[in-house]
């Protein structure tokens, strides 16, 4: 359980390692400030919806979910991106009306943040990631809880580089998109040092 | 002609990888390999062209308050088709892509030109636009995917051309080909070639070194 929370947050990275969630890790990452509730909500609807979309796969789509109804050939898998990507769609939903409601200051913060989550690929990718690795409920919500912190904890780092990146006198070409990626690629060689701190 | 305009702009001028940053996610993660890439390219491009002809056909009757799920809705509806069909005739590949196939849906790439011009263009252009844009993305993909295959295995689509120190040739593979920090290394250098040459695309420096103005003489 610990090995499967530790490589979800170091070595299997979903920003660094696997590419998920990019666009968005390349576009809100020019202020410390956001990049830190843009990792908070990550965190919170990663935690939510791995382990809800758990629930769903397993009780509804995977094959011979039906077989209590006398249907034990029915195998909805297939449907599993449409249904999860509705579940994320909701879910955000969701959780912004209840934040609006009864925490309106962390709300107010996270702001235009939490919509665009929903098209943030590190959240349907952890979801698709727990059904090929075919995690049970319980792996499935520590999964969720450490992809999240994974990827806030890479997205706050980059945006720290990046605030004392502004200073830097750096070749026209490279300035802001190009100088990113290679910070990128230097933050993710670092995160691959970390292979194999999940344990075997 | 102008109609063309919308295949060959996103080319390179308005490519939406190096440009735009969108559809970056995957445009990373399938280049260890020139098939995969390709595969990929391909996927994309069809699901982003079918999108815009769907999205773009019934752009006058989805209402707007719900304009995103109805999108997303179509969009996972091509993928779901798309991934069945690569299980069903490319199952190596396809498992070689593992998630991220599943993951177009949520490519800003394809929710971006439907949100940005499927739904405000008639059928032909929103085709073309998609065309050209997938297009653009799959030139990025296929320089990426060539690079690190060729460096990091020695081969090209899995023929041998620069043969290897194992096989009894010179080459030494670079291990870091195959990892992920190399496909941003690489995509990064190519941001700055492409800049090299189109200076319109450079960014204006957050804090430009300022020299002194020039003071008002008493």
């Amino acid at each position: 359980m610990t090995g499967i929370f530790l490589s979800a947050i170091f070595e299997d990275n979903l920003a660094l390692s696997f590419f998920l969630g990019l666009c968005t890790f390349l576009a809100v990452s020019k202020r410390f400030e956001t990049a830190l509730g843009l990792g908070i909500a990550v965190i919170v609807v990663q935690t939510i919806t791995v382990p809800l979309n758990n629930l769903i796969f397993n009780g509804l789509l995977v094959e011979g979910a039906w077989s209590w109804l006398g249907l034990p050939e029915v195998d909805l898998s297939f449907l599993k991106l449409i249904g999860f990507i509705g579940v994320i769609a909701a879910m955000v939903q969701i959780l912004e009306m209840t934040l609006d409601r009864y925490v309106p200051a962390l709300y107010r913060a996270l702001g235009i943040f939490l919509p665009l989550i929903t098209v943030n690929c590190a959240i349907l990718g952890g979801s698709l990631f727990m059904v090929e690795r075919r995690y049970d409920f319980a792996e499935a919500l520590v999964y969720g809880l450490g992809s999240g912190i994974g990827w806030a904890l890479a997205i706050v780092a980059f945006a720290a580089i990046r605030e004392r990146l502004r200073y830097s006198d750096m070749p026209a070409g490279l300035r802001g998109l190009g100088g990113a990626f290679l910070i990128t690629g230097l933050m993710s060689l670092g995160f691959t040092a970390f292979a194999g701190i999940g344990g075997p | 002609m102008s109609l063309l305009r919308h295949v060959t702009a996103p080319l390179i001028a308005n490519n939406p990888v190096t440009l735009q940053i969108l559809g970056i996610c995957s445009a990373l993660a399938v280049t260890t390999s020139l098939a995969t890439a390709l595969t990929m390219s391909i996927a994309l491009t069809a699901v982003l062209c079918a999108s815009a002809a769907i999205i773009s056909a019934i752009r006058n009757h989805i209402p707007a308050s719900i304009r995103l799920i109805v999108q997303i809705t179509i969009v996972a509806a091509l993928v779901v088709v798309i991934d069945e069909f690569l299980k069903a005739y490319a199952f190596e590949i396809s498992g070689r892509l593992s998630i991220f196939v599943g993951l177009i849906v949520t490519n800003c790439l394809v929710l971006g030109r439907a949100e940005g011009f499927a739904m405000h263009n008639p059928v032909l252009p929103s085709v073309l636009d998609g065309l050209g844009n997938g297009l653009g993305y799959s030139l990025i993909l296929l320089v990426v995917g060539a690079i690190r295959e060729l460096l990091g295995a020695g081969t090209l689509f899995g023929q041998s051309v620069l043969r290897t120190t194992a096989e009894g040739g010179w080459f030494e593979p670079l291990g870091l080909m195959a990892l992920a920090p190399s496909a941003f290394f690489i995509l990064g250098l190519l941001v700055w070639a492409i800049r090299s040459w189109w200076t319109v695309q450079n960014e204006a420096p957050d804090f430009a070194l300022r020299t002194a103005p020039e003071a008002p003489r008493q």
